[in-house]
């Protein structure tokens, strides 16, 4: 195994473009290590992307957004006091990823490459319009979170693609965001049902939404339909149960040792209710 | 395997060591430095047993390559106590009899240290969060909790 620690983007894909074996990009090393411990992957060529300045950042964009560096840890994110209170949900579902030692190594990126439907980080970002910057051979392109998952450990990135930085859009007035997930334990377990909320009010009512669920699909899923149900309501009991039932029938999952199809089924709507009433308290917060 | 030459700081002194590129930080503190402090339970960051700080940060040391440490400053059990004297979490360790076997000790302390640096006078549910990553197979957790609330508040001088 090479290990690479190249000092800019161009570098790293360069690096990888030129590899012909088995190639990773490390940032917090919380899978690769572990795959590679594991004898699972052992990388021909590792590049370390810790090095490349910009890449360990937090900065505001132009626009008023985020932009998160690929290797930016969960810690990271929770010390930062103003991106908490932009993106609480965002946060809060980072900051759920693993123990307190792999939160100081462990990404949003990384949560995302690794592909996993359970991942607690991908339905906050999904929900709070998160795109990422993703540069490869042909170029950099920006692509909207959702995109990315293809399935269970798999990724739609392409051959020499990796992730630079996770885009969060200007979180503006009146907006709040939630990731609630169910896990049997209080603390480092992956996720049996997970859901991200964010929506924005105007004249107390939910202006705009967007609603993701977690674990309960080959993929992280953005669930519009979930959105329209709340749309135009004071998010009163009855636009909570439509909710329910919209996150309930776009719900595909699997029954398996940590819970059955009709329990997340089950559990996704009633998470998604909580999460939106989070979301819609702290939207209203942000508006005082 | 071409070894790389990795110069790093650990617990205050200079290092330096060489590593292939697929030795954990865990691996080149044992086998490299003698720093058998830090021990492997999981080699998979599920335990906590390998806990150190690199440039402050708690991390599991079996999840850092041992390439990664250059020009960081590392700090293991082995930096906690002065010469013979024991920093207070490991003399309230002994007090509060926090520990059986041992081999989760050096992580949990390490961890603890961590924690009380970024919150002098943590709760009882803030301590136990903290150190849901670090493994006890025969003490319990309780006494370790107690170890660790009666160390915070002799540092604070309560």
């Amino acid at each position: 195994m090479r290990y690479h620690a190249p000092s800019s983007v161009a570098e790293a894909v360069r690096l990888a473009a030129g590899a012909t074996g088995i190639t990773r990009f490390l940032s917090g090393g919380t899978d690769v290590l572990v795959q590679l411990r594991a004898g699972m992957v052992t990388p021909d060529d590792l590049i370390d992307l810790k090095k490349i300045p910009g890449l360990r950042e937090i900065t505001r964009t132009p626009d008023g957004g985020w932009r998160i560096g690929a290797a930016v840890s969960g810690a990271e994110m929770g010390r930062h006091a103003a991106l908490c209170s932009d993106w609480p949900g965002v946060v809060e579902g980072m900051r759920l990823v693993g123990s307190t030692q792999v939160q100081g190594r462990a990404t949003l990126a990384g949560n995302l490459c690794n592909g996993s439907p359970a991942a607690d980080s991908v339905p906050g970002m999904v929900a709070a319009g998160a795109r990422v910057v993703v540069t490869g051979p042909a170029g950099t392109r920006e692509v909207a979170v959702e995109e990315i998952p293809a399935g269970p450990g798999k990724t739609r990135l392409k051959p020499g693609e990796m992730i630079e930085a996770v885009l969060l859009p200007p979180r503006g007035a009146q907006g709040g965001d939630a990731y609630l997930r169910f896990i049997p334990r209080t603390e480092m377990d992956i996720a049996v049902v997970g859901v991200g909320v964010s929506l924005t009010l105007e004249g107390g009512k939910v202006a705009a939404a967007r609603v993701a669920i977690g674990a309960v699909a080959p993929t992280v899923l953005l669930v519009p339909e979930a959105a329209k149900a709340i749309i135009g309501t004071t998010l009163d009991d009855a636009a909570i149960a439509a909710l329910a039932d919209a996150v309930r029938a776009a719900a595909t999952p699997i029954s398996d040792k940590r819970g059955t199809a009709e329990f997340r089924k089950d559990v996704v709507g009633v998470l998604a209710g909580r999460a939106a009433r989070i979301a819609h308290d702290r939207a209203k917060g942000a508006a005082k | 395997m071409s070894r790389i030459h990795v110069t790093t700081t650990v617990n205050g002194d200079a290092v330096e060591f060489l590593a292939d590129p697929r030795d954990s930080l865990l691996d080149c503190l044992r086998d490299q430095l003698n720093l058998t402090g830090s021990k492997e339970g999981c080699g998979t960051g599920d335990c906590g047993a390998c806990s150190v700080t690199v440039d402050g940060t708690l991390v599991c040391s079996c999840l850092v390559l041992g390439v990664e440490a250059e020009g960081k400053r590392i700090e293991t059990v082995e930096g906690m106590a002065k010469g013979n004297d024991l920093h207070p979490l490991q003399r309230k360790f002994i007090e509060h009899a926090a520990l059986q076997c041992g081999f989760c000790t050096p992580g949990i302390l390490v961890a603890a240290k961590a924690l009380l640096a970024e919150n002098p006078d943590p709760s009882e549910s803030e301590i136990r969060f903290w150190l849901a990553g670090n493994l006890c197979r025969c003490t319990g957790y309780d006494k370790i909790i107690h170890a660790v609330q009666d160390a915070a508040a002799e540092m604070r001088g309560a």
